[in-house]
């Protein structure tokens, strides 16, 4: 298998000091340890050294005899030198650019062909596309002039890679608007395609129009913790055996100041209200991290944990945020009312509430009127059946016929501001 | 040895503008090359304070809170969310002392060195003093200018009332305003009567929050009389003219890009090799609200 000018077939240009020599002499210093990386083996034996690479092998090598042979496996030799002095060795971050390029699936000759070849080799982390391939970055950037032998072109070859959303693959990176600070990520994950603030990074609304281009392999890891933090460092951890998951009930435990509230959510009566939490905040539709953590370590959730690729190690922020006001609401008991309602008003409630929690109420047609979340449907329903905004003129709370019904409203004091407790999560103040 | 630098800041599931200060200070840290390695980690967003140091390559890392005072969250909620042994006897405080304390936490095999909150640092009366130029525009400004510095104020933690009145005490001491007041959103002295405080004509007054949010873009404008209640966010005139005095409003003084420095002063003064300032102590930096 032969890749876009150079293959296994080997490098015989022979020239000195370039990036393959490098390489070669690098690999017989380390012999005495020894080397076994993607098919290639190293070592030295009493007689000598010994080359192996898949389909060949070479035993009893002087260093001249090891260079050459080296030489003529050239991609082995180029694959082991990027992976252990080029590429970054902080191991989480080495062990997701293997797997961009799925480095465990391909031998090196094949695996520099197919990253030779077109656009190279995309995966999907999230919502990212992720492309790499080996490229001339001097020649690309239009830079460099030279390069013109075999030899040269091979050395000067460097992976770069493309991140752009999902949708956006099949786009030409120069129709997208251009961004080479890996930084910037950061920026960009905090709105959606219609400018709304985007408190979770994982939800499955990244905006589009965008593109990394040309980043170096440090700088697309950065990239893509920018748009999904830490999912490279837990992803790995999990890879391990070594993914340190916390559940719900250890979490909860946790919480003081105005969270500490969700301790008294869990009464020792099954873990229900967790499974309608993660069914609420955790599924695929609302974000793409594969939730990991299930009420404690013996009483597994009963709802789906997703497909992401990178795991959710414990209840985030959100969920217990949104946790603490459940906890609240879910202190009451359940009443009975009567309402009179035709089958097609309580239809349309239900649609109405699927259409809030599906996301889809801002997408409904302004004159479909098939739609029981149409606006004009719901207006209708509320000229017709609320009285002083009551459903059927119906009160909320019974006391409220005297007057007297209880506001329990205190967004305020959770996230706007107001000071409900010694964790006020104004945000701003930084107390 | 490699270094790393963390940023623990507040952020927020509502206003995007609460993690915005510890992103572009982190970002003119880095810009200055000032610390091999940057990151940042969030209460309320992400990362989160668990996963913070796991994202962080380096060994050593010094975690620097993006917070105004000592207490519940920079001796209770950061420690054990970072998973520290760290108990608040530790950094031997008497509100406005905190150091730095030298701990290995549960979960990563690292070396961090937990420091003090930038709001309490002696460099942070030179951002509040950068702060006053900047609104006004005017390098010099003080002889014949009142200074109000704003705090939050709670009755349940003290110590965010001192950080307020310790950079009031030491900015008066420089004797470069003509008056200088600590003031509070919820309690006495109150920032609703900021020009009874004041003899001075121009009174510059800068909070001593973090991020801009609702209590700095409405609530303390709406309590001065600079804008209606529920005028929206940041309409309030400066300088506004308010009961015969000229009143110039700041801001939050955490987005002044001169915070950076004091977030590298924290990590020096912890032991870290902080090759250089940031550049945002240079003369002539924009004035307030262009950041």
């Amino acid at each position: 298998m032969t890749g876009a000018g150079e293959g296994d077939g080997g490098d015989a240009s022979g020239g000195r000091g370039d990036r393959l020599s490098e390489a070669v002499a690098a690999l017989r210093t380390v012999a005495d340890d020894g080397v076994d990386f993607d098919g290639l083996v190293v070592r030295r034996g009493s007689d000598g050294l010994r080359f192996a690479v898949p389909g060949a092998e070479h035993r009893g090598l002087d260093a001249a005899d090891f260079d050459a042979r080296a030489r003529e496996h050239a991609a082995h030799v180029r694959e082991w030198y990027v992976w252990h002095q080029e590429m970054p060795q902080e191991p989480a971050q080495w062990d997701f650019l293997r797997w961009v390029e799925r480095a465990d699936e391909y031998h090196p000759p094949d695996r520099r062909g197919r990253l030779t070849r077109g656009g190279g080799v995309a995966r999907e982390w999230g919502q990212l596309s992720v492309q790499v391939r080996l490229a001339d970055p001097g020649r690309e950037r239009g830079r460099d002039a030279g390069g013109s032998s075999r030899g040269a072109d091979g050395d000067r070859r460097r992976r770069r890679y493309t991140l752009r959303h999902v949708d956006d693959a099949d786009t030409p990176a120069g129709q997208l608007e251009g961004y080479t600070d890996p930084h910037d990520a950061r920026r960009l994950r905090k709105e959606d395609d219609r400018g709304r603030y985007r408190p979770l990074s994982t939800a499955p609304t990244l905006q589009r129009g965008w593109a990394f281009v040309d980043l170096e392999p440090a700088e697309l890891v950065r990239a893509v913790e920018g748009f999904y933090p830490a999912t490279v460092a837990n992803w790995h951890r999990e890879r391990e055996g070594e993914l340190d998951v916390t559940h719900w009930e250890e979490t909860v435990a946790r919480q003081t100041g105005i969270y500490g509230v969700v301790q008294t959510w869990n009464r020792g009566e099954g873990h229900e209200h967790v499974d309608w939490v993660a069914e609420a905040c955790c599924d695929d539709s609302q974000c793409l991290k594969r939730r990991e953590w299930e009420y404690d370590a013996d009483t597994p959730l009963s709802v789906d944990s997703g497909d992401g690729v990178f795991p959710c190690r414990e209840p985030c922020s959100l969920v217990v945020a949104a946790a603490r006001r459940w906890t609240r609401l879910e202190a009451e008991e359940s009443r009975t009312y009567e309402f009179e309602l035709t089958p097609s008003e309580k239809a349309q409630v239900e649609e109405i509430v699927d259409a809030v929690a599906d996301g889809r109420a801002g997408e409904v047609r302004e004159a479909d009127f098939a739609d029981g979340a149409n606006r004009y449907r719901a207006r209708f329903l509320r000229a017709k059946r609320f009285e002083d905004g009551d459903l059927c003129g119906v009160p909320t709370d019974r006391d409220e016929e005297d007057g007297s019904g209880g506001d329990t409203d205190d967004s305020a004091g959770e996230e706007a501001g107001g000071d409900g407790a010694a964790d006020d999560g104004c945000g701003e103040s930084g107390r | 040895m490699s270094e790393a630098l963390l940023v623990v800041a507040h952020g927020s599931h509502l206003n995007p503008a609460s993690s915005a200060p510890a992103r572009d200070h982190a970002d003119r840290i880095r810009a200055a090359g000032a610390v091999g390695e940057v990151r940042e980690a969030y209460w309320k967003e992400e990362p989160s304070l668990r996963n913070g140091l796991r994202t962080v390559v380096a060994e050593e890392v010094y975690v620097v809170p993006l917070f105004v005072s000592e207490g519940y969250f920079t001796e209770e909620v950061i420690p054990r969310e970072l998973r520290l042994d760290f108990e608040a006897a530790d950094w031997d405080s008497d509100g406005t002392g905190a150091g730095s304390v030298t701990l290995e936490p549960a979960d990563v095999d690292k070396t961090v060195h937990y420091c003090g909150p930038v709001g309490t640092h002696d460099a942070m009366s030179d951002v509040i003093i950068r702060r006053a130029e900047t609104v006004t525009g005017d390098p010099g400004v003080g002889p014949d200018v009142g200074l109000a510095v704003v705090g939050h104020g709670t009755k349940r933690n003290e110590n965010s009332a001192k950080a307020v009145e310790y950079h009031a005490d030491r900015i008066r001491d420089r004797d470069r305003f003509a008056e200088v007041r600590a003031l509070f959103m919820d309690e006495e002295p109150e920032v609703d009567d900021v020009t009874d405080h004041f003899q001075s004509e121009d009174v510059v007054v800068v909070p001593l929050f973090i991020a801009d949010g609702y209590h700095t873009q409405e609530d303390i404008p709406a309590d001065m009389g600079l804008s209606e209640e529920g005028s929206g966010r940041g309409e309030y005139d400066v300088p506004a003219r308010v009961d015969g005095h000229d009143v110039w409003y700041a801001g939050a003084v955490g987005t002044e890009p001169l915070m950076a420095d004091v977030i590298l002063e924290r990590a020096a003064d912890a032991g870290a090799d902080v090759e250089a300032r940031t550049g945002a102590d240079a003369a002539g930096s924009a004035r307030a609200g262009g950041d």
